[in-house]
């Protein structure tokens, strides 16, 4: 009965795959495009003549010699202190990815595991948090941070990043350990565990795919967040987003684009492969609110 | 679990919320109800051998002695709230009184700063939505039926618009429809027209927006889609099977109801997640002719010679007024959930 419903006619199989493959287009090429143009100059990428010329290189090559060129990546890495970026945003994910998962289970686990009615109002109020928009928040922060002389550097960004990023840790890590049974504790409890012995050797030992889907999360804000890491640092200390606005606008770096055009695949590239990696965890986590079971 | 417990497992993560979530709201509407202090201007006489003249400067060191003494500025009310760039009821006033017909007031009306802004905001929120609902489904339902070997690869291209972060997925696709990218060639070919830009004209960088927030979107709409599919019930797929229903009939009569909790959920989060839009105009460059309130908080904290704290607060009130009335039904739907969970 099974293959019955799943058999589908020959025409209905070629309409859906010229689909997929015009949906793949829209949603793959333009990064793939953007990986081919990262390696021409600027006269090819974006060439007013006749736009073959980025196909088939033809500034490059009188340019450079060659019809591929790493002269965007090596610029922006050395003159354009892209590297220093990259290492601001590497020591900003690590911390909030620790930090939140830390604060998040600890969390979430007693969320789960109240019977009291507070919780309920706990986790509405992380909904409302988490409905803020960042810019928002980023307003209300400048004038005190200000105040104490805390703007510019790391350690704020960090915390402040935890801080946004919890609601939706919360209600993630809320709904994987929902999904744990009581009886696993409770009996780990009338043992003579304490809490703490039970949450940490009993629960966590099961917990590790929700952990890490909520690592991933907290991994994709940190890395990819553009509003308060352009707010919150100063230059010198501007992760990777920021860093690529800057290239694009300011005086100082000139408006250059090709530096641009490499940093965004340098930024692009780790992401991917992480989510290619971790895509399972990623459907996972998207879902859990969604669709109950 | 005892109060105790429970408080020491908590008290952590609801420490960093009340402090950087909680407490930012009520300094953002602390700051609202101030506004900068005006420059301290003092009039200098300058003399030269042919003779003198007057002119009025800024007093810097009394500026800052000022601003110094009392670095929020002076206690204004709700007066920014209602000043030209926010709410504007003075100049809406005028435009009635002024104005001979609806049309024309509601286009003076949309002229000012903060009801332009909403007005993009609101129609990118509710454009992209329906679209985004439409094609993640129909991209859901093809995937769903791809042979097993290539739906791993196939999920991941569908993904990638919506991993990376707005600002490079927005200049990804603004360097391709630049007018010397490759999309943007095209289309000047296309029409024949040399000076034809996306980003000439206001209704075309509108469209723009609204297909990157499509581009952006659909993907979550596709995985949410996705995996409410697998849950379809097989045993009435089977019986409509049986009963000689055609797959069109069954997608609509059988797939369609069972999803349809799962697009109201995706629809509000949709809704209240662009009501934020702001990352795309940066990356777009589309200032100029599309401006949002998001945007407009930025385009205050950026400020040139002083951060204007009291307009940033007083716009960050309202559009976490706008995003309460999007929350409501969320809020509804949780409150729902937790009752028949119980």
């Amino acid at each position: 009965m099974d293959s019955k419903i799943n058999k589908y006619s020959n025409q209905l199989i070629l309409i859906n795959s010229i689909f997929i493959i015009f949906w793949l287009t829209i949603s793959v090429f333009p990064f793939l495009w953007t990986l081919w143009g990262s390696l021409k100059v600027k006269a090819d990428f974006f060439s007013r003549a006749d736009w073959f010329y980025a196909i088939s290189g033809f500034n490059t090559l009188i340019e450079t010699g060659a019809k591929f060129t790493l002269n965007g990546y090596i610029e922006s890495w050395t003159e354009g202190e892209f590297g220093k970026a990259a290492l601001n945003t590497i020591i900003v994910t690590f911390s909030v990815v620790s930090i939140s998962l830390f604060l998040g289970t600890l969390g979430a686990y007693a969320l789960s595991r109240s019977t009291y009615k507070y919780t309920f109002w706990i986790l509405i109020a992380a909904l409302i948090f988490r409905a803020m928009p960042h810019i928002t928040l980023v307003s209300g922060y400048l004038f005190p941070f200000f105040q104490f002389k805390v703007w510019g550097i790391l350690p704020t960004t960090i915390i402040v990043l935890v801080a946004i990023n919890q609601p939706f840790t919360l209600w993630l890590l809320y709904s994987f350990f929902k999904t744990v049974p009581k009886e696993l504790d409770e009996s780990a409890l009338i043992d003579g565990c304490s809490y703490f012995q039970a949450f940490r050797f009993i629960i966590m030992p099961v917990m590790w795919p929700g952990v890490v889907t909520a690592g991933l999360f907290s991994l994709m804000l940190a890395y990819n967040d553009f509003t308060v890491t352009a707010l919150l640092l100063n230059q010198e200390n501007y992760t990777m987003v920021p860093k690529i606005n800057a290239y694009l606008g300011t005086v100082e770096y000139g408006g250059n684009y090709m530096w641009a055009v490499a940093s965004v695949v340098s930024a692009t590239a780790p992401l991917f492969m992480i989510v290619m990696f971790f895509q399972r965890q990623l459907i996972s986590g998207l879902t859990a609110g969604a669709v109950k079971g | 679990m005892p109060h105790k417990t429970f408080f020491w497992f908590f008290f952590p993560s609801g420490l960093a919320m009340i402090l950087f979530i909680g407490l930012p709201i009520f300094s953002s509407f602390f700051q609202s109800l101030h506004i900068e202090p005006e420059q301290i201007l003092i009039e200098v006489e300058s003399c030269d051998p042919f003779g003198c003249e007057t002119e009025v400067q800024v007093d810097q060191e009394a500026s800052a002695k000022a601003k110094a003494e009392n670095p929020l500025g002076r206690f204004n009310g709700f007066g920014t709230y209602k000043d030209r760039n926010h709410l504007a009821f003075v100049e809406i006033d005028e435009a009635w009184k002024n104005t001979e017909n609806t049309s024309e007031f509601i286009k003076q009306v949309l002229n000012l700063p903060f009801y332009k802004s909403l007005l993009f905001t609101l129609t990118f929120c509710f454009t992209v939505t329906p679209f985004v609902i439409v094609l993640g489904f129909m991209v859901a339902l093809s995937v769903n039926v791809l042979a097993k070997s290539v739906k791993g690869m196939v999920i991941f291209g569908t993904i990638l618009p919506m991993i990376v972060t707005p600002l490079i997925g927005s200049l990804v696709l603004f360097w391709m429809i630049d007018s010397q990218g490759i999309l943007g060639a095209t289309i000047q070919i296309i029409f024949d027209d040399p000076n034809l830009s996306l980003k000439s004209s206001r209704s075309l960088t509108w469209i723009t927006l609204i297909i990157y927030g499509i581009w952006h979107n659909t993907p979550f709409a596709f995985v949410v889609f996705y995996a409410g599919l697998q849950t379809v019930p097989q045993d009435p797929m089977e019986a409509a099977l049986i009963d000689g229903a055609t797959r069109s009939q069954r997608v609509r009569h059988i797939v369609l109801p069972h999803l349809y909790p799962v697009a109201t959920f995706i629809a509000l989060i949709c809704l209240m997640d662009n009501f934020r839009v702001f990352e795309p105009i940066i990356g777009f460059s589309a200032e100029g002719v599309a401006q949002s309130l998001s945007w407009m908080i930025y385009k205050d904290l950026r400020n040139e010679t002083q951060m204007l704290f009291g307009s940033a607060g007083a716009t960050s009130m309202l559009t976490i007024l706008g995003v309460g009335i999007l929350l409501t039904p969320v809020l509804i739907r949780t409150w729902k959930e937790f009752r028949t969970d119980r």
